[in-house]
């Protein structure tokens, strides 16, 4: 907590608001960061829930189908559970290479726009 | 007897290892932000190994494992549903709490709310959390000391209990975050190495052929095929297998809102860090998890059904370590012990790593949300004082979990974990989900979530078979049950999210609406976020 930004207002909130948070938020690079944010994650989570629960659906009522024998003693069941290790490593991996190529650049121009605004010094912690 | 004496070598090893790291990690300790986050200095590599040092616990390493070898497959659904949760922390939670926050997973919801009920709650159920994840650890601890040692006995359990509390009282108050990161690192690595030198052996005992090791594990197992199908623990009944989906919710939505997983990402100085750090990790714990496979179904194959399971007088929570055992040359060989006493330190090194993050998580919260932000809201708390206290608390939790934990020793201890995550999906995730997602979002719904998900959660397990009203129980001869599932989660977490909702719905906070403004710009850019500390 630093002095001057203790809140003593009676809302009993956090520090105060900075203006320098609306213009950034009003920016179109901001919008185009949330944007590209959200438009991945939010399918990416769907996706990977619903992938998620349909194997531990079908190992509760479609042992007929998981109990099928691929090769040897390897059935489905043991397939879709290493898939689900192969699909958390994969869509790791996309985010990574998404991130770094659509969300850091914007991400680092605002922060950027931030600290010309401020200053180096402006660094503040909450509350 | 000179195979107890190479274990207690070993395990004082450890021991004298990561004390020393301790010392050395406390003269870098000064200021409040080296005790909480390490000065915020760490790479995202050393985080990443911390975290998986942090989250591979001795429920996955001996639980998950036993689970296997006594169930076959139905326990694989613990190692999947444990990494498949890295992706909500990855997408959803990591850089932005890293963002937004400073020290503990209140700080995201006081930095737009009013602060003294967010933080009393968010506080209130990181100890809950802890607790529960604390015993588990301890209770396994005890059997893990007492069962290497030969000797079953009450004092020694005891004595391994009080043994493990002080040691991470100690690596917590004098080492800080610093001295838990390198001991979570040293462990990760141990842990990593150990596991695959096993895994080697297993299965070059089976000329790399995974398929001749399940057929053994099969066969050895006296189920049959019916070992490598789903379905074995959970699929005898409707209510099993609802409880199954229950249990797999908690174990994927669980991991994104435990305390002590959250509070690493503030020790890396950026936000990209701390993406690095969950990659690193998802790439460790996966790789730790399909090392489980092999010990589980290698144990299987392997060992003396008898000696891991528990109705023929076995423990199935030392299937590791009784398979190190066999693979080095069986009981009394010399390779057996030696393999025995290393799994049996890692396994110890990793109950320690685990209690020590535990530890700085709920002490943390404590100083810095209740004792800071509640109780001396209005008046100035130096740095040197937040930190005396978080030191006190860290004390005081070590002293509740010990007495906890020697009447907690008849409780399953995945069971613990299980309870552990479902109190975590239930009350925590919904709240920071909603803070990072929704503008409306408020004081109101943040509290509501918190506690409702937190209630139902303990609640429910108290009224399920887990508690009474079956012969497994920990009351058998009480009846009071009337929830049938022992995993709460299927109806505390969609009851988590609903609370939030309602809460928020009903009340006005232009406030934390305006401030939204703020939090996300700052979540989302990094601009303003608590940068490393310089020395």
């Amino acid at each position: 907590m630093k002095g001057p930004l203790v809140s003593t207002d009676s809302h009993d909130q956090a520090a105060r608001h900075d203006p320098v948070y609306d213009r950034l938020h009003a920016t179109p690079e901001f919008n185009e960061l949330r944007k590209r944010y959200r438009g991945f994650v939010i399918p990416a989570t769907v996706a990977f829930l619903a992938w998620y629960l349909l194997y531990v659906v079908m190992s509760n009522w479609a042992s007929g189908f998981m109990n099928t024998k691929l090769f040897g003693n390897i059935n489905v069941a043991l397939v879709f559970g290493l898939l689900q290790f192969a699909t958390t490593f994969g869509l790791a991996f996309l985010y990574s290479r998404y991130s770094n190529a659509k969300l850091d650049p914007l991400a680092r121009e605002l922060e950027q726009a931030y600290i010309d605004q401020v200053g180096t010094d402006g660094q503040r912690g909450q509350q | 007897m000179s195979d107890q004496v190479l274990t207690s070598v070993l395990f004082l090893t450890v021991v004298a290892l990561t004390v020393a790291i301790t010392f050395w990690a406390s003269r870098q300790t000064k200021t409040a932000a080296d005790f909480y986050s390490g000065g915020r200095s760490f790479s995202g590599f050393q985080n990443g190994l911390a975290i998986g040092g942090d989250y591979m616990s001795a429920a996955s390493f001996l639980g998950i494992s036993g689970a296997i070898a006594l169930f076959g497959y139905d326990g694989f659904l613990y190692s999947i549903g444990f990494l498949v949760a890295w992706l909500v922390a990855l997408l959803l939670v990591a850089e932005m709490l890293r963002n937004a926050g400073r020290y503990t997973m209140a700080d995201q919801l006081a930095f737009r709310m009013r602060q003294r009920p967010v933080r009393t709650a968010a506080s209130i159920s990181t100890v809950v959390v802890s607790i529960f994840y604390l015993l588990a650890q301890m209770v396994g601890a005890g059997t893990l000391v007492a069962l290497l040692l030969g000797v079953d006995s009450e004092a020694i359990k005891n004595l391994t209990i009080v043994g493990v509390g002080a040691l991470m009282i100690f690596y917590v108050v004098v080492g800080g975050m610093k001295g838990t990161t390198y001991v979570q690192i040293v462990k990760a690595v141990l842990l990593m190495v150990g596991s695959a030198l096993i895994v080697i052996l297993v299965l070059a005992k089976f000329d790399f052929n995974l398929s001749a090791l399940l057929g053994a594990a099969a066969d050895n197992s006296g189920k049959g095929d019916a070992f490598l199908q789903p379905g074995l623990q959970y699929g005898a009944t409707l209510t099993s297998q609802i409880d199954f989906l229950s249990l797999g919710l908690a174990l994927v939505l669980g991991t994104a809102g435990l305390p002590h997983i959250l509070i690493r990402f503030y020790t890396v100085p950026t936000a990209r860090d701390a993406r690095k750090s969950v990659l690193w990790a998802i790439g460790l714990i996966g790789a730790f998890y399909l090392m489980t496979l092999v010990l589980g179904f290698g144990a299987a194959a392997l060992l003396d059904r008898d000696v891991i399971d528990p109705a023929a007088g076995g423990n199935q929570n030392l299937a590791s370590p009784l398979l190190a055992e066999e693979i080095g040359g069986g009981a009394g060989s010399t390779g057996g012990a030696i393999l025995l006493a290393l799994i049996a330190a890692v396994a110890f090194a990793t109950i320690l790593a685990v209690v020590a993050g535990l530890t700085l998580a709920s002490s943390s919260s404590v100083a810095h949300d209740l004792y800071k932000g509640v109780i001396k809201k209005d008046k100035p708390v130096t740095e040197k004082e937040e930190v005396r206290v978080a030191r006190i608390a860290a004390f005081a939790i070590g002293a509740v979990a010990i007495a906890l934990s020697i009447p907690a020793q008849r409780l399953n201890i995945a069971f613990l974990v299980a309870l552990a995550f479902a109190v975590a999906a239930s009350a925590n995730l919904p709240a920071i989900i909603y803070n990072m997602f929704w503008r409306r979002f408020n004081t109101r719904g943040a509290t509501w979530s918190i506690y409702g998900g937190l209630i139902a959660a303990v609640g429910l397990v108290m009224f399920s078979p887990v508690m009474s009203g079956a012969p497994t129980s920990l009351f058998p001869d009480a009846n009071f049950q009337w929830f049938p599932l022992n995993n709460p989660g299927i109806v505390s977490i969609p009851l988590g999210f609903l609370l939030g909702f309602l809460g928020t719905i009903s009340s006005k906070e232009p406030e934390a609406e305006e401030r939204f403004t703020e939090l996300e710009v700052r979540a989302l850019t990094g601009a303003g976020a608590e940068g490393p500390s310089h020395h």
